[in-house]
């Protein structure tokens, strides 16, 4: 019995010996890599794909290996299984990615339990952060985005604005951020409309909002197909002619929907943390390691820039712990740190662990042939509006 | 006043798009008796040609639509040969369904890979693009476009079925193949001419409707609910059922978003439950 006890502490020792030893960190990354949005899971990939074109696969003498894992859709019991598979299957020492905000709330719960920080590279409800100490994020919020978008509105003097948002968390908080923000100076909200997420047909609503004697709509919907029919739906049925502006935040004009929308939607005002035309050598010199790992100059996105920059924080934690399962370090480490991103200087603010960034106010414009998101007005060191208090 | 006109007239424009969209599956559904899950799919392709003729190729639109309704019989006639074939009638819906759920995977698939995951939009010609002022108030131009294409396609298809030989002999098929075949009618080039006519109604569809129903490749899937309801709310078959079918869940769907937006479809499937309580065969549908 003793010497069965022995053999079994040994086998236990041997076993932990050999994982402290085993040289190749693993990171898993959930992102949706099939399904409507696909286009933003190989963003993920692109952008860490770039990351590690530039730096190398190693950190130290640690071998850095990604696991990409798709959440396809906002499912959060099944994000919450791919997360615990790969925290125990796979033994990953970080987490990444997650799209939709549900599925980063399933997830947060086990990141304490299996010691595994989580870089949120999208999902944008401010509360995320709070869910668990071991989140960073490298993203936006909504409430981060669309506080500029409130003072924009009153610069360019704005009274009565129409909101019309998706019915679900991000909407949700783009809607109280703007009214919140807008109200404080003065403005008046006249219509609010929440949209389902499938809603493809928005004459009815361009009705309403036109009835409701807005002077300018703000809107938020997610990235994907019906940003498309909005954009139209808003100029085809004659308030852009009317003189009614649109203001939105960047995800409404992601740069790959911007040929679809065509002449039609040039003067379109939004705001938001990255543009693919933003002009910097940072920029142009991740624009190049996208294209060698194979990304479509079309095709890239913001994903693409929060997944190299979270790159960035996952090699900074893996070199703070000298590979070492050590959550507690690896977030410290990357607390109040700053560095020159694509996008523009950023930093992770140290009391909430999500990114501190710029935000700019940008018009759709014809550059040659493209059409680009060019950037007019810069917000600086924009903190995430919804924690800031 | 105005505001019941407008969604009146939002109401009649999203109808005819349910109605262009949903009759191929109508007929393939009341004629050759398919439940064809593939509908959405067969539309998606055409919708794809489409678009590719006008921004790759640089053709019109009238030319690009023609190529899209053609193109999509073309690549799906062998797929008649092959597969549906074996579905008609005869049949259980069990292996119907599988079969051509299958086929809307294997679509969305290479559609995905092929073409990528962003819609792909449908350029109007100038003449139709933008809004159009209507007196009092703005409409998108299509609308225009689109109410025509439904009115035509409804009196050509009841032209046809109706009034022509053709028809004639569809309609002795479908009441009774058997003695339609002894009478000496070829009810295989009858059944693969209904499915080449209800895979270019599909590809009309999806370019036509391509303005509220954005082509990308889980459309195929995404608006495939829609399309069963009209049918079975018009009831399979039916062109003036599939038509009634259209306008009212255009109506109560166009209101419904007006007035409580955030009920999102909620109106829509009431009504449809309403109808098919009062009329279990749809509205016009054929009682056996």
């Amino acid at each position: 019995m003793h010497s069965l006890g022995r053999i079994l502490g040994a086998l236990v020792a041997s076993a932990v010996v050999s994982v402290a030893h085993a040289d190749t960190i693993k990171v898993g990354v959930i992102g949706p890599m099939s399904g409507p949005y696909a286009l933003f899971g190989q963003n993920f990939k692109w952008g860490i794909d770039a990351w590690v074109a530039e730096n190398g696969d190693t950190v130290g003498d640690h071998k850095v290996e990604f696991i990409f894992r798709d959440e396809e859709s906002p499912d959060p019991a099944k994000s919450k299984a791919l997360a615990q598979e790969l925290i125990v299957k796979d033994r990953v020492q970080y987490l990444a990615g997650t799209y939709f905000t549900p599925n980063a709330m399933a997830a947060a719960p086990l990141l304490a339990q299996g010691k595994v920080p989580l870089v949120v590279m999208n999902a944008a409800t401010s509360s995320i952060v709070e869910k668990s100490p071991y989140i960073v994020r490298t993203s936006f919020t909504m409430w981060q985005n669309t506080v500029p978008a409130a003072k924009v509105a009153k610069d360019m003097g704005s009274d009565k604005v129409a909101i019309a948002v998706s019915d679900y968390g991000p909407g949700h908080d783009a809607r109280d951020a703007f009214k919140a923000t807008f109200e404080e100076m003065g403005g008046e909200v006249v219509e609010e409309v929440n949209m389902p997420l499938s809603t493809t047909d928005f004459g009815p609503i361009m009705q309403r909002i036109k009835d409701s004697g807005a002077d300018t709509i703000f809107t938020f919907l997610p990235s994907g197909p019906p940003t498309l029919a909005f954009v139209k739906a808003y100029i085809d049925n004659g308030l852009k002619a009317d003189g009614i502006k649109l203001l939105s935040t960047g995800d409404v004009v992601t740069e790959p929907d911007l040929p679809a929308i065509g002449e039609a939607g040039l003067g379109i005002l939004s705001t938001y943390h990255y543009a693919v035309s933003h002009d910097s050598p940072e920029n142009a010199a991740f624009l190049e390691a996208m294209k060698t790992v194979g990304a479509k100059p079309g095709e890239v996105t913001m994903t693409a820039v929060a997944a190299y920059d979270g790159a960035r924080l996952i090699y900074e934690m893996i070199e703070a712990t000298d590979g070492k399962q050590d959550p507690d370090t690896a977030i410290e480490a990357v607390k109040g740190m700053s560095w020159a991103s694509p996008r523009g200087p950023v930093s992770i603010d140290p009391q909430t662990r999500h990114i501190k960034q710029n935000v700019y106010l940008r018009e759709v414009a014809k550059e040659g042939d493209t059409f680009i998101n060019k950037e007019t007005q810069t917000f600086e060191a924009q903190p995430d509006w919804g924690l800031a208090e | 006043m105005i505001t019941i006109l407008s969604i009146a007239i939002d109401a009649l424009a999203f109808g005819m798009v349910l109605f262009i969209i949903s009759i191929g599956l109508s007929v393939m559904m009341g004629l050759a008796r398919v439940v064809n899950l593939a509908h959405g799919a067969f539309a998606m392709i055409g919708g794809y040609i489409a678009s590719y003729m006008l921004r790759e190729a640089g053709a019109g639109f009238a030319l690009s639509t023609l190529v899209a309704v053609l193109g999509t019989i073309a690549i799906l006639m062998p797929l008649e040969f092959l597969l549906y074939r074996r579905l008609y009638r005869n049949a259980d819906a069990f292996r119907q369904i599988l079969m051509t759920i299958g086929l809307t995977f294997f679509i969305i698939g290479i559609t995905n890979t092929v073409f990528g995951p962003t819609s792909k939009p449908i350029p109007l010609p100038e003449a139709l693009s933008g809004p159009l002022d209507i007196g009092f108030r703005m409409v998108p131009a299509h609308y225009v476009l689109v109410i025509a294409c439904g009115a035509i396609t409804a009196l050509g298809l009841w032209f046809l079925l109706d009034k022509t030989q053709f028809g004639t002999r569809i309609r002795a098929t479908v009441d009774n193949a058997a003695m339609a075949e002894s009478l000496g009618i070829r009810t295989e080039i009858l059944y693969a001419a209904t499915f080449a006519l209800a895979v270019g109604l599909a590809a009309f569809g999806g370019v036509l409707g391509a303005q509220l129903l954005p082509i990308e490749p889980y459309y195929a899937l995404r608006y495939m609910v829609i399309f069963l309801v009209v049918v079975s709310v018009g009831g399979a078959g039916s062109i003036l059922g599939a038509l009634a079918a259209s306008l009212v869940l255009g109506l109560a769907s166009t209101a419904g978003k007006y007035m409580a937006p955030e009920f999102g479809d909620f109106f829509f499937y009431l009504t449809v439950i309403l109808v098919v309580f009062i009329f279990p065969h749809g509205l016009l549908g054929a009682r056996k």
